[in-house]
């Protein structure tokens, strides 16, 4: 045990430290994690930490993030990307891999090495880029966007990749391959396996690897992958439905994160055993699932994990850098990832041109992804064991993929430091003022929040629901209400509705506490919403206004009135005469609440409160007295307007 | 100086074009309470205590609103009836209103020409406010002669409704600032938006 308790004790405390440091410096999370592990680094080495094993198991986040980027994403809005995806993706991934394997051969490397090194190096950080562009919520932006397509498409490519490296071996390598043996995979230079992106095609020097389509026939494989994609899709669009009810059945919070778990460690695992990238098979399964119901659930239930793995991931490349390989040979290896950089962001800004990103978006795209990425770990000790790149090049290579990541975030401040402030582009800024709808989030589809949402509908609002019952919600969602399944007093599920944009929250669950609770958490944390509560009774009254709410309704305050109206009609009272008696009981309740709210202390029990004690029986005695006749008030109020018949002459 | 309080009283205020305008120019005046009925009582529940106590506070009473049927919004109707009490308004120990100021800014549909003998409306649109006339008569108050803006549902209409409202505030500003002709404007039968530069100067 404490083999494990420890590493992740180190690797914890250094997150926790160094990444609020970087955020408060505006530095971003990534490059706190890539500190971090460069930090813990001796401790690691010194203590044996197996650092490439755990970047192995982290890049799992990678798979999870794209698993969450397909649920943001709807089937319709992919489809409408294809012109991006294909066209700037597909160039940028030829033209980068073309000009660097140039560059190589010009250096004097033969042609399939450079073309291997090209491809390469042709592949940017999905890990980096989307956790900045999510954490500066540029994901929308054109920028972003374009962005994204790239990513997206390297991830379609590492594919063609992986199967066209093993042909260009080199005979020479493989001799000294099979000398050094099991050696050259061994990249203690932070460089992967691989086993998450699916290259379990040959070469690997770990055993036996799982496939399933292994030994067959090319057509067959190809029929394979179709019908394990096909498969994810059926899952995703109804499965999902049944085996969340079937969970919710158990009542417990753990197992819709396990189930959660299941479903994307399910996805991965069946594409890594038909050869597709797993990031790739979640990422499809998320875009299925986008219109799910259970979309807010997954998310929450995911968010945690990725967020976790993926910094485990950036530290572990911090921690797999080879400081003493990096002083020996300083100059190159600076020289080669300035030069890459440079390189690919040039190939960058012609495409933006090309394909008319302009303005800031074009400098985001352009120093966004001009890295080399976590895929160059696996692609390197893919190649190399596979003889098509010598270790000795590999070893240079894995640093300047790991020291072009390491820059990127300066990249990214360099953008927002001095190319935005700079370039503000204000039809942008129009742009996202439209996209910005005010949004309500209803909590709850009850009896109250049900009716309140077709209310709002109705006259055209744009309502995001939150239940709890997924048999209530099916019935709704039949309706066409956008609904989803989820505990509304869960932070986490709040962020994934959007609370951050949202202009109100209803809040009609019908649990006491948890009403109270979803106040005061929004009324602390999201100032700017504004909140309108169910209040159970008067008490409950008092409580959500010391929470923070403005707008309590009693849930059967209003019902009563009018049972107690038409009771008074029933018993042969004038309707007339009932309303006004009515609106002035309304009048004399609402008058004493607010006094009597004024002297409740929350937290002290009412019996224990002399003022609310003493203004209650007060206005108890008030009321009877009035209700009696003694005092005048109450009923002149009623005979407004109407004059008493005199005997004397008016003046 | 006098404290001017405006009751506006419009029970359609997304389709005005009229009242919409004035109602802009009248809020932004220093010095000058603004109510919009509709929007304090929407369920009709006037609270005459409070209602009661503001117009005491005040000098100039104007009543803005549409002509609904030769008459104003039901609202103002029920306000009305709320609020001017026997031993309030009118009767023994009813002098609460004594002395203040009436005025009534209103827009009707028809053309001028209509209001009159030979016209369809059979009567000028004075006539159709003698009710209020006569009401703030009793109370002991001074009818100032009403502010109008005729042919209000026309399409040449929207070319007269920015000086209307200029001349609205212009008037609002007068009544405020005691620079409003009050002799002069009691001898025409109502006055308009061309009339208002004269009539501010006293």
């Amino acid at each position: 045990m404490t083999g494990f308790l420890l590493p992740a004790f180190i690797f914890l405390i250094a997150g926790v430290i160094a990444v609020p440091i970087a955020s408060r410096l505006g530095l971003g999370s990534v490059l706190g994690y890539l500190l971090a592990g460069i930090v813990i680094s001796p401790v690691l080495t010194t203590l044996g930490v197996d650092v490439v094993s755990i970047q192995h198991f982290a890049e799992f986040g990678v798979v999870m993030m794209l698993f969450l980027v397909g649920l943001e994403l709807e089937p319709k809005m992919l489809w409408n990307m294809r012109a991006k995806l294909l066209g700037l993706g597909g160039l940028q991934v030829m033209l980068t891999a073309l000009a660097v394997m140039g560059v190589a051969m010009a250096f004097g490397q033969p042609w399939t090495i450079a073309l291997a090194i090209g491809m390469v190096l042709a592949l940017s950080s999905t890990a980096i880029v989307l956790q900045t562009l999510n954490e500066k919520g540029l994901m929308k932006s054109d920028g972003g966007q374009a962005s994204f397509s790239v990513l997206l498409f390297q991830d379609i490519a590492v594919i063609p990749m992986l199967a066209l490296l093993p042909l260009m071996a080199m005979p020479e390598l493989m001799d000294m391959a099979a000398d050094h043996g099991a050696h050259g995979t061994d990249a203690a230079h932070g460089g992967g396996h691989g086993d998450a992106h699916g290259d379990d095609h040959g070469g690997d020097d770990h055993g036996p690897s799982l496939s399933l389509t292994e030994g067959l026939p090319g057509w067959a494989q190809a029929l394979v992958t179709l019908g394990a994609v096909g498969f994810v899709v059926v899952l995703g669009g109804f499965l999902t439905r049944p085996l969340f009810g079937f969970v919710e059945r158990a009542n417990l919070r753990e197992l819709f994160t396990a189930t959660a778990l299941m479903m994307v460690i399910g996805i991965a695992l069946l594409m890594t055993l038909v050869g597709l990238s797993p990031a790739l098979g979640t990422f499809l399964a998320g875009v299925v699932l986008a219109n799910s119901e259970y979309r807010h659930e997954l998310e929450s239930d995911i968010d945690p994990f990725k967020g976790l793995l993926l910094g485990l991931f950036f530290m572990t490349v911090g921690a797999g850098v080879n400081f003493d390989l990096l002083f020996a040979n300083l100059g190159n290896v600076l020289a080669m990832t300035v030069g890459l950089i440079v390189l690919k962001a040039t190939v960058l800004f012609i495409l933006a041109k090309a394909f008319n990103v302009g303005g800031t978006d074009k400098w985001l795209f352009g120093l966004g992804l001009a890295q080399a990425g976590e895929f160059g770990f696996v692609l390197l000790s893919f190649t190399v064991a596979n003889s098509v790149i010598p270790q000795s090049v590999a070893d240079q290579l894995l640093l300047v993929v790991a020291l072009s990541m390491l820059l990127t975030p300066g990249l990214f401040i360099f953008y927002d430091r001095v190319i935005t402030p700079r370039l503000a582009n204000a039809s942008a800024q129009a742009e996202d003022d439209i996209d910005e709808k005010g949004r309500i989030i209803i909590a709850g589809h009850g009896r109250v929040g049900g009716l309140i949402n077709r209310m709002l509908r109705l006259e055209g609002h744009e309502t995001v629901v939150l239940d709890y019952s997924s048999s209530h919600l099916e019935m709704v969602r039949a309706f066409g209400v956008k609904a989803f399944y989820g505990d509304a007093t869960r932070p986490d599920l709040l962020h994934a509705a959007g609370i951050e944009e949202a202009q109100m929250i209803v809040i009609a669950i019908d649990d006491r506490e948890k009403i109270t609770e979803l106040t005061h958490y929004v009324a602390q944390n999201y100032p700017h919403v504004y909140i309108i509560a169910r209040a159970v009774d008067r008490n409950h009254v008092y409580k959500l206004y010391a929470a923070g709410s403005r707008d309590i309704i009693r849930e059967t305050f209003d019902s009563t009135i009018r049972m107690g109206r038409s009771a008074l009609e029933a018993l042969g009272v004038h309707p007339f005469e009932a309303e006004k008696k009515a609106q002035e009981f309304v009048a004399r309740d609402r008058s004493a609440l607010v006094q009597m709210a004024s002297v409740y202390k929350p937290g002290v029990p009412l019996h224990q409160n002399p003022e609310y004690l003493e203004a209650g029986k007060r206005l108890m005695a008030e009321q009877e007295a009035e209700m009696r006749g003694e005092k005048p008030d109450f009923h002149a109020r009623l005979k407004t307007g109407w004059v008493e018949p005199t005997t004397d002459s008016q003046e | 100086m006098s404290k001017v309080l405006v009751y506006y009283a419009h029970p359609g205020q997304n389709n005005s074009r009229v009242n919409s305008q004035m109602v802009t120019r009248a809020q932004q005046i220093e010095g000058i309470t603004f109510v919009d009925l509709y929007a304090e009582y929407p369920r009709f529940q006037i609270d005459h205590v409070v209602e009661q106590e503001r117009l005491v506070e005040h000098d100039v009473i104007i009543f803005q609103h549409p002509i609904h049927w030769y008459s104003t919004p039901a609202l103002l109707k029920e306000f009305v009836d709320r609020v001017f009490d026997l031993g309030f308004a009118y009767g023994i120990g009813g002098d609460k209103l004594k002395g203040k100021r009436l005025l009534q800014a209103v827009s009707a549909g028809a053309p001028k020409e209509a209001y009159s003998k030979n016209g369809y409306q059979n009567f000028p649109l004075r006539t159709f406010l003698t009710p209020m006339q006569q009401t703030a008569t009793l109370c002991q108050m001074t009818y100032l002669t009403p502010f109008v803006l005729y042919d209000v549902l026309s399409s040449d209409i929207l070319a007269q409704i920015e000086a209307h409202a200029n001349a609205y505030e212009a008037l609002l500003i007068a009544l405020r600032d005691d620079t409003f002709d009050e002799a002069n404007a009691a001898k025409l039968e109502y006055f308009e938006a061309r009339d208002v530069a004269k009539l501010g100067k006293g």
